[in-house]
């Protein structure tokens, strides 16, 4: 398919510049928020190149139905949801087969992570929203999850921090936009827990890989969650000092 | 699906694990016999059943001729489906697909996708309009761990088994002509899954190994020995780099031994 090949030649230029001008280890620009939902016990709001996501936490509270509670934890309850007006052809509203699957290993992403054991018989539950989708929403859509537990006030290990790395045109290139995604060879998504000997708890992969390539892929996640991580902790604190200075006011 | 275990149980099976041993006395790296009957369901294009110890998983391919996906005009349809049926375990209950047979259905999905195992441009009756859809139906029987693996190697071998009608469009009429074609396969797909317990990998994990595992690593191989497909899960624990690396190394061997089961060239 000669058009096909034309269109995937333009992702990565001579100068090996990416089509949105980064370099192949850079990260999209992120903007993170923490506390904006009033209702919610905890939320946090990230923006990762065009990928907007919310994330809120009910919780801990009584489970719901209450057959699923458990006697010695909580139950963390997540629900990974896309706006039917995040992507370009409109998203049936009902929960797809891809959101269900990323609901459950979102969840096993994040539970490593807490103390759930201090709430047994209780629920958290987490609700993130992709408002628009550009890529990587997964990934990001953990980062923010991480902030609004933390917002909630939930006992965690550590945040829980994601990133993917990929293949496109034979390059390993950092965060992943949508057209790369979709047009390029590979994807790694990686979640970690850096205080933690940055042990993994998110990892999947599709397209084609060595293992050579795969363990580079996986480096460059790594190198690519330190510096979201540091802005994750960034816009935790920066709620609280904004908080400090309404009421010094 | 968690069902209650026995602290014994869990103790014994961490102890020897520690000692390289299993409940099954196979090592860590051990794999359980593979048993692969194919064609046993004459009304299906194709079929296999595969027993994996005691593990057992029918899969049962079916084609239609269908429209393909807007963005993939000069491309067949493949569609994966799993059924973790209440026959095969107390802890199976009927209804529609929950998160663990979605979860089933997109990783074995995934490995014949993304290693290209069927080559959907040759299932292109006409371009944008008309293409041979693919079915692939995953029947969980009996559930003994690893349904993963099982039902990977079970959705190879039926796809490998099966012959699908010739069909030609006729002044915009898809009509079948006489006699059967392969389906076109060029890649196999071998997934291989560790289990975690107590800080140590261990491959194939039996049901009870399942029940005690902190998480779930499966990795599939295509035939080159690259990786396609990886999915963790499985659990509340995390996994170290260099296990994650160890794992892909012996994990492309075992898949390169097990291929030898599925694919006679």
């Amino acid at each position: 398919m000669p058009g096909k090949a034309q269109e995937k030649q333009k992702l990565i230029d001579k100068e090996e510049k990416r089509i949105d001008g980064r370099q192949l280890d850079e990260l999209r620009p992120i903007k993170l928020e923490v506390g904006l939902l009033s209702s919610a016990d905890g939320s946090a709001y990230i923006e990762q190149g065009k990928c907007r996501i919310l994330a809120a936490v009910y919780g801990p509270r009584e489970a719901h139905p209450k057959h699923l509670a458990l006697p010695d934890r909580a139950l963390l309850q997540c629900r990974y949801h896309m706006a039917p007006f995040s992507v370009e052809e409109r998203k049936s509203p009902a929960p797809s087969r891809r959101e269900i699957e990323l609901s459950k290993v979102i969840r096993e992403a994040l539970e490593p992570a807490i103390f759930l054991e201090y709430y047994p018989r209780s629920s958290i539950d987490l609700f993130i929203e992709v408002l628009q989708a550009d890529g990587g929403t997964r990934c990001a859509g953990i980062t923010v999850a991480a902030l609004a537990l933390a917002d909630a006030g939930i006992p965690m290990k550590d945040l829980i921090v994601a990133c993917a790395a990929g293949k496109v045109e034979g390059k390993l290139v950092l965060d992943l936009s949508d057209a790369e995604d979709k047009l390029g060879e590979a994807d790694v998504p990686v979640a970690l827990m850096p205080t933690q000997e940055d042990a993994i708890t998110l990892l999947q992969m599709d397209g084609i890989l060595s293992l050579e390539e795969f363990e580079q892929a996986v480096n460059m996640t790594l190198n690519g969650c330190k510096q979201i991580y540091k802005l994750q902790k960034e816009a935790l604190k920066a709620k609280y000092v904004s908080l400090k200075e309404e009421t010094e006011e | 699906m968690s069902e209650i275990i026995a602290k014994v149980k869990q103790k014994q099976i961490a102890q020897l694990i520690a000692h390289g041993k299993r409940l099954d006395n196979r090592g860590v790296t051990d794999y359980r016999d593979l048993q692969i009957e194919v064609g046993l369901i004459e009304k299906a294009e194709g079929s296999a059943h595969v027993k994996l110890g005691k593990t057992e998983v029918l899969v049962g391919i079916k084609v239609e001729v269908g429209e393909p996906f807007p963005d993939t005009p000069e491309e067949g349809v493949l569609t994966v489906n799993a059924e973790l049926l209440p026959l095969a375990s107390p802890s199976f209950e009927p209804g529609p697909p929950d998160e663990n047979s979605i979860e089933l259905a997109r990783v074995v999905d995934r490995g014949i996708r993304e290693s290209k195992a069927i080559t959907v441009e040759e299932l292109v009756l006409e371009t944008g309009k008309k293409v041979v859809v693919v079915f692939v139906d995953v029947y969980v029987l009996n559930h003994d761990g690893n349904l993963i693996d099982a039902s990977v190697v079970a959705a190879l071998a039926a796809l490998l088994n099966a012959k699908i009608p010739n069909y030609v469009v006729e002044e915009g009429e898809v009509k079948k002509k006489t006699g059967y074609r392969q389906l076109p396969i060029s890649n196999y797909p071998v997934s291989i899954t560790f289990a975690k317990i107590n800080g140590k990998l261990v491959v194939d994990p039996l049901l009870e190994e399942e029940q005690v595992m902190s998480a779930r690593l499966t990795m599939t191989f295509d035939k080159d020995g690259n990786i396609c497909a990886i999915q963790k899960g499985g659990g509340n624990g995390s996994f170290t780099i260099q296990q994650i690396l160890e794992a892909a190394k012996t994990g492309q061997q075992i898949a390169a031994e097990r291929r030898k089961l599925v694919v006679k060239e």
